[in-house]
């Protein structure tokens, strides 16, 4: 894709919008006003005598002015795998998708252990100009296990937090080490939490499903088992430790517990684990195929409690590109993972339609809560803060079509599922980066 | 603290196993009896006969340049006849446990034994089993008496007082046997100890030894009137503490831009033997007004020629009830 050179931007005016801002909790008619790259003003207070003559003006026609998304989790294949996705392709599904800034994985190639790959990934986002990229560095030397990253130094180049991406770290040790370490730069390690050994070979959810149709089991202990040992690691090193996408009722019932114990643990789920089970699997649909795998109706039942109640911090869309030769093959052969920028609204949304919880209090979970953890500066409304903002129709109904999906990779768990909720204007540094055709 | 000390107090301890224990007294006699000996040791004639016929070994079953030369040195000085033994020669290889060794050289009736082993409490068992003093030259990563001494007398000759000094102790504490006696015997007289290193490094529950922990340089230093190193001993860890030196050094290094965090006058100290860019820029490590880093080795043999003139002073009397 072409990079534009910026035009120099005045001052807009965002009018007849319902502003939401779930940090604050604000949801009121009005508008906003940005200046160049920031947020100006907003209120109800705001242009209600007109807009001064002359301001560019957007009519928000009465729909949702928020927050962009902040999406914890998403896997770019820039540099490395580019015929899966790039910054480009994935930028513009993620700005397509309202998501304003996202976290990638360091599971690129080269892997993000060395100060260099950070620094490539942001400054190629920054050009494009899309979704703010920020990169997790690695926790171990090429997501190996076995010697640490140079932590220190990633995150003085701008790593947010740590993660070997995919992969658990498996040696208690060193994970002991590593959380030990990252506490002394006050940085988060983010654990996928599968045992190895028990998650080996299995292509889904132990189970019932599995056993009929014949496929290897991964059990719902393999999650459990790490949650616990890294809850019980990180109040012996006073190290910081996230759970990335929790996908089962024993997983949250031990994050629960910690919580409730006072410690500093935090976990988010993805939209399959509180949207799908294991039935989608169905007649071996490989676009089901996910990792942590699609788990039972009461987990994903539990799920959903536990985003109530605040055990889960916050959703990620878990992006996870993968192209065809990697999807259409016998199920077993089939590589994990689905692609959600393109559907964490909608689906998250359903949060909001099913009467779980309010409009504000779904938006938070994927916008001021995962800002908050990661410490950015970013997923709420705020004067002087960058305009980072989307305007959305939390009722407006469509359905997932992978084939129109604008990320190279059309790999959906969610294809063919009728939504609610879509992104008519994302606005990234107060430009408009993607604006809904009708 | 008295400078009498050494005039109406007998060191009332047959062995020297670790600082832990000793009372400020006991400190204040060893280092004043140490201070006496710096000057000897400036002179062209060194040599005194105290320790005549008095037999010391040096035990070493770990590698050692410094200390076994400042302990044969010391006990050479004082006229005793001074053996060394290392693990290559010893009947250690050919299978013979710590206990036989010690009872085979308790036979040939020494008057010190000077230990250093690799295991951490493997100099207190054998002190167990023989009849003579035994100073401890090291033990894994439990104490190293007579370095934290040398250093005190280093602090104690550069700033006049150990009392209400700031000391940070920086770098790998996890396997330092020489911040551990440092710990206590700073505390015991009366200095503040922090201790500055990545979280890795740091031993569990360190702050019960009474020390500030910091994980970063910049501020564990603010304020120090020493600053003490520690060599990382890659050699005792046995996986990964700290992912690459060159991440180590930017950001426990010391080099001027973190030690302009300590007091204008601070000392730089360091046990050796020193890792050069690793723990310590060299040009920190060589600037002579502010490096204190020879001296140390230069106290370090006065120390040792106290402690083993103490200790024969107490250990003879012992001696002769057990023949």
């Amino acid at each position: 894709m072409a990079i534009k050179p910026k035009q120099p931007l005045g001052r807009i005016a965002y009018i007849n919008a319902r502003l939401m801002d779930p940090a604050s909790g604000l949801d009121v008619k009005g508008a906003l006003l940005t200046d160049g790259e920031v947020i100006a003003d907003f209120g109800a207070h705001l242009f209600t005598d007109g807009v001064p003559e002359g301001m560019a003006t957007v009519d928000c026609q009465g729909h949702c002015l928020s927050p962009g998304l902040v999406d914890m989790r998403a896997q770019l294949r820039e540099p490395g795998d580019e015929h899966k996705g790039t910054l480009a392709s994935d930028g513009r599904a993620a700005t397509a998708g309202g998501v304003t800034s996202l976290v990638c994985l360091p599971n690129t190639q080269p892997v993000i252990d060395d100060m260099s790959v950070v620094e490539f990934v942001a400054r190629r986002a920054r050009l494009l100009g899309l979704a703010k990229v920020y990169p997790y560095g690695a926790v171990t030397r090429g997501l190996e296990g076995q010697e640490l990253a140079e932590m220190g130094m990633l995150a003085e180049a701008g790593a947010l937090a740590f993660t070997d991406a995919v992969k658990a770290v498996a040696d208690a040790q060193i994970m002991r080490r590593a959380l030990s370490y990252a506490a002394t730069f006050g940085l988060m390690i983010i654990e996928h939490p599968e045992e190895p050994t028990l998650a080996a070979g299995g292509d889904m959810n132990a189970g019932e499903t599995a056993t009929r149709l014949g496929l290897s089991g991964i059990p719902r202990q393999a999650e459990v088992i790490i949650v616990e040992r890294d809850i019980h690691l990180a109040e012996l090193t006073g190290g910081r430790i996230h759970f990335a996408h929790i996908s089962t009722a024993q997983a949250l019932d031990a994050v629960r517990r910690a919580k409730t114990r006072g410690l500093a643990v935090t976990c988010d789920t993805a939209p399959p684990y509180f949207a799908l089970n294991e039935i989608e699997i169905g007649d071996y649909r490989t676009f089901a195929k996910l990792s942590p795998p699609l788990r039972a109706e009461d987990d994903r039942v539990a799920v959903i409690e536990a985003l109530k109640d605040g055990t889960i911090d916050s959703i990620a869309s878990d992006h996870t590109p993968q192209d065809e030769d990697a999807k259409r093959l016998p199920f077993a052969q089939a590589a994990f993972g689905g692609v959600g920028l393109e559907t964490l609204l909608a689906i998250t949304l359903e949060l909001y339609h099913n009467a779980h919880l309010s409009l504000n209090e779904t938006l938070r979970l994927i916008t001021a809560a995962p800002a908050n953890l990661l410490g950015l500066a970013a997923g709420r409304l705020k004067k002087g803060a960058a305009a980072d903002l989307i305007v959305f129709d939390p009722d407006r109904g469509w359905k997932v079509n992978a084939d129109n999906l604008l990320s190279k990779s059309k790999n959906s768990p969610f294809d063919g599922r009728p939504v609610q909720g879509r992104v008519i204007r994302t606005v990234v540094d107060g430009r408009t980066v993607f604006q809904l055709e009708d | 603290m008295s400078d009498t000390a050494s005039d109406t107090l007998d060191f009332p301890h047959r062995h020297l196993l670790g600082i832990e224990g000793l009372s400020p007294d006991e400190i204040t006699l060893l280092l004043d009896r140490s201070e006496s000996y710096v000057e000897q040791n400036r002179q062209a004639d060194k040599k005194k006969s105290t320790l005549r016929g008095r037999t010391i070994f040096n035990l070493f079953f770990e590698a050692s340049t410094r200390t076994r030369t400042s302990f044969e040195l010391a006990g050479k000085r004082l006229g005793g006849d001074v053996i060394n033994m290392s693990v290559a020669t010893s009947a250690v290889k050919k299978g013979e446990t710590l206990i036989d060794t010690a009872m085979t050289l308790n036979a040939m009736h020494p008057d010190v034994l000077v230990v250093r082993h690799p295991d951490s409490g493997a100099v207190n068992l054998l002190a167990e089993k023989v009849n003579c003093a035994v100073i401890n030259g090291g033990d894994g990563a439990h104490e190293h008496p007579t370095q934290a001494l040398l250093d005190a007398l280093t602090i104690r000759r550069r700033k006049g007082r150990l009392s209400g000094l700031l000391v940070a102790i920086c770098g790998d504490v996890l396997h330092s046997r020489v911040a551990r006696s440092n710990i206590h015997l700073l505390n015991t007289m009366g200095a503040r100890v922090r201790v500055v290193a990545p979280k890795t490094l740091v031993p569990t529950a360190a702050e019960r030894l009474g020390v500030e922990v910091f994980d970063d340089m910049n501020a564990g230093l603010a304020d120090c009137d020493i600053v003490m190193m520690l060599r990382l001993q890659s050699e005792r860890m046995d996986g990964n503490f700290f992912p690459s030196i060159r991440e180590y050094f930017h950001f426990f290094g010391l080099d001027y831009e973190k030690l302009g965090n300590a007091k204008e006058d601070a000392l730089i100290m360091h046990p050796g033997p020193m890792n050069r860019g690793v723990e310590i820029d060299s040009e920190v490590a060589d600037d002579y007004g502010r490096s204190a880093i020879r001296e140390q080795v230069e106290m370090g043999v006065a120390v040792r020629m106290a402690c083993l003139e103490i200790l024969t002073r107490t250990g003879s009397e012992t001696a002769q009830g057990n023949p």
